[in-house]
């Protein structure tokens, strides 16, 4: 216990931080918050347990098994089974496959890249290029959200859906429709008007306060290029909240997900999804359906858990990357 | 400010015309063709011709567009496809007013809970409840809806025997209750957070030290000094917040089978009903602009700061 002591003087606070990274060092500070961590460990497992679904998966998720259905939970049927007698653990491994894959695609489609990308055009050019971006904007957040995402899904589908049978006939690949491919493009699609316009405004808002600063006019001064003034010199700086708002972005990409594939307008069977699964149990019509949920409350629980662990995770760790990166806690 | 309030609600008519335009456009390549649904069994080809004719759906584009926009601008949004006869005001009137009193009950919930909770966490930071109940509300938050309100029928319904399990009677009926619940707890995590960020902002005033130094009593403090300055940003936020709302009454109306728009809307698009969706669309971008323009303004009418400064 003597030896920090002993060992201050030699390398003092100061120092120690010095030699890392913003990157070492943000990570440093998130792993002494023992939720977040915990929350990531369990993101990382369901994503992992979704994308190795096919290896974990103990029954077919489409198979039905006839003599078995409604079964409560038992060591052949983990989560017991639904309606049609399907695995409802397989079904769930599924399930959060399909929200890993929607995941990876609406982060690689460029909702965090284009929300970025004009935040930093608009903020630092302002000008007309600004108004037009603003008004946009405006006019895609001043759409109901759950209208937009709806009347959108509806829309798009064939077109989507008349697209890949095109390519699958051109080019011999037979299960493209059915693996979900449609869903998914669609899926990423319809998140696109949602999600650019708050990275924008926020990455927008960051650079127009920074432009100004000191430092960047220093750069000016001195003669950098302006994309190396917007790459090295700002984005770094901005970095911060990007990470603190896709990882919210994360969350609302499973609920929205879940919202959509509810009403059926999302994923269709027979691809599994957490909000088909939820669907699938019926929750209208009165009390005698509300009996069926009662007594099997796992066919409801299992695929809704998945769904609040992906939403409140995500929530913890936002929180955390929020204190973690607020120069104010530092 | 005023000035600002008027430039924004100068900036809905444009904006109306952008939404109509974008929605009239989605019409165009969307699924299903409208005559087919409106004749039904009675297609022919030549009389799905003829009835084209008659609606003006061979016109080019923008004929039909300035058409449908002349009729809106005074009060008629035509006639709907699928419920024929009736004016799409008529079909979609009655849902949407069953849909407004849901998302002002379920605001009342959101704000009923998370105002005062928001408050009360901020005078206990650094306790364990300031933690415990953030963290709580998160939680409830992150329930997906289908589940909370069939956990919400289940208890309160089926258990304890309070309220039917379904059906709609209107604002003051207490079949209102458990659906406001289930749209409005999501939002509880979002207000508790802001309310309390606000409150602690106040908290660190010089003039709470003052208004505690000179002697008044803690209530006093509490009410007249911080609550009513911690409220006035969150008035900002009312707007978002009922906004935000509607997702949630979407699938509230659905689980428990409200006469609300979710139904409706569904349906319409599937039918292709666009006349329908274009009217939904419109109102809806209207109402969260106007909403968003009074709450602007609602806030310089409270905070004496920003209303003197012009």
């Amino acid at each position: 216990m003597t030896e920090p002591a002993i060992q201050a003087p030699a390398a003092p606070a100061g120092q120690l931080t010095e030699g890392k990274g913003p990157f070492a060092l943000a990570w440093s500070r998130f792993r002494r918050k023992r939720i977040a961590m915990a929350c990531l460990v369990i993101l990382v497992l369901l994503y992992a347990a979704g994308i190795f679904a096919p290896f974990l998966e103990t029954h077919s998720y489409s198979a039905t098994d006839l003599s078995q259905t409604q079964a409560a939970p038992n060591a052949e049927h983990w989560f017991g089974t639904d309606r049609a007698g399907r695995d409802i653990f397989s079904r769930v491994l599924w399930g959060v496959q399909t929200t890993a894959i929607l995941t990876i695609i609406t982060v690689l489609s460029g909702s965090i890249l284009l929300g970025v990308t004009i935040g930093l055009a608009a903020g630092y050019w302002r000008g007309k290029f600004d108004t037009v971006v603003m008004r946009v904007g405006e006019l895609a957040a001043s759409f109901p959200d759950a209208l937009l995402v709806i009347l959108l899904a509806a829309t798009l589908r064939p077109r989507i859906l008349e697209i890949v049978r095109g390519v699958e006939d051109s080019t011999g690949f037979s299960g493209l429709v059915r693996s979900g491919v449609v869903d998914f493009v669609l899926l990423a699609i319809v998140f696109l008007p949602l999600s650019w316009f708050g990275m924008t405004r926020l990455v927008r808002g960051q650079v127009l306060a920074l432009r100004q600063s000191e430092y960047v006019q220093a750069a000016r001064a001195i003669g950098a290029s302006t994309p190396r003034i917007l790459f090295t010199h700002i984005l770094p700086n901005v970095i911060g909240p990007i990470i603190v708002s896709v990882s919210f972005g994360f969350g609302a990409i499973a609920g929205s997900e879940f919202f959509l594939s509810f009403l059926g307008l999302g994923v269709q069977p027979p691809r599994p999804s957490l909000g088909v699964m939820v669907a699938d149990v019926p929750l209208r019509g009165g009390s005698s359906a509300l009996s069926v949920l009662r007594d099997h409350p796992e066919q409801l629980l299992f695929p809704g858990g998945a769904v609040l662990l992906f939403l409140f995770c995500w929530a913890l760790i936002g929180d955390a990357l929020t204190d973690v990166f607020n120069p104010r806690t530092k | 400010m005023l000035e600002y309030a008027a430039r924004r609600l100068l900036w809905l008519p444009f904006l109306l015309i952008l939404v109509s335009l974008f929605v009239f456009v989605l019409g165009l390549y969307g699924p299903g063709d409208p005559v087919e649904v409106r004749l039904g069994q009675n297609y022919t080809p030549e009389r799905a011709e003829r009835l084209r004719d008659q609606l003006g759906l061979n016109d080019p584009f923008f004929a039909q567009y300035f058409r449908y926009i002349g009729n809106a601008l005074q009060g008629d949004f035509g006639e709907s496809f699928r419920y024929q006869g009736r004016t799409v005001t008529e079909v979609i009137g009655p849902p949407m007013w069953v849909t407004l009193q849901l998302n002002v009950a379920a605001l009342f919930i959101t704000l009923g809970v998370g105002l005062p909770l928001g408050f009360y966490v901020a005078k206990r930071q650094g306790s364990w409840v300031d933690p415990t109940v953030v963290t709580t509300s998160l939680f409830l938050s992150a329930i997906p809806l289908p589940i909370s309100a069939s956990a919400l029928v289940i208890v309160f319904s089926l258990s304890l025997d309070w309220v039917p399990t379904s059906g709609w009677g209107g604002f003051f009926d207490p079949r209102i209750v458990l659906p406001a619940v289930a749209i409005g707890i999501p939002g509880i995590a979002g207000i508790v957070r802001y309310m309390r960020a606000s409150t602690a902002d106040v908290l660190g005033q010089d003039y709470i030290r003052t208004a505690q130094a000179k002697g008044l009593s803690q209530q006093v403090v509490n009410y007249r000094h911080i609550a009513r300055n911690a409220l006035l940003p969150i008035v900002t936020l009312l707007g978002f917040t009922f906004a935000g709302l509607l997702g949630g009454a979407f699938l509230a109306e659905f689980v428990f089978g409200l006469p609300g728009v979710a139904r409706l809307s569904l349906d319409a698009i599937r039918a292709r009903d666009y006349d329908v969706i274009m009217a939904f669309a419109l109102i809806g971008a209207a109402t969260l602009v106007i909403a968003n323009v009074l709450v602007d303004i609602a806030y310089t009418v409270i905070d004496p700061r920003i209303r003197l400064r012009e």
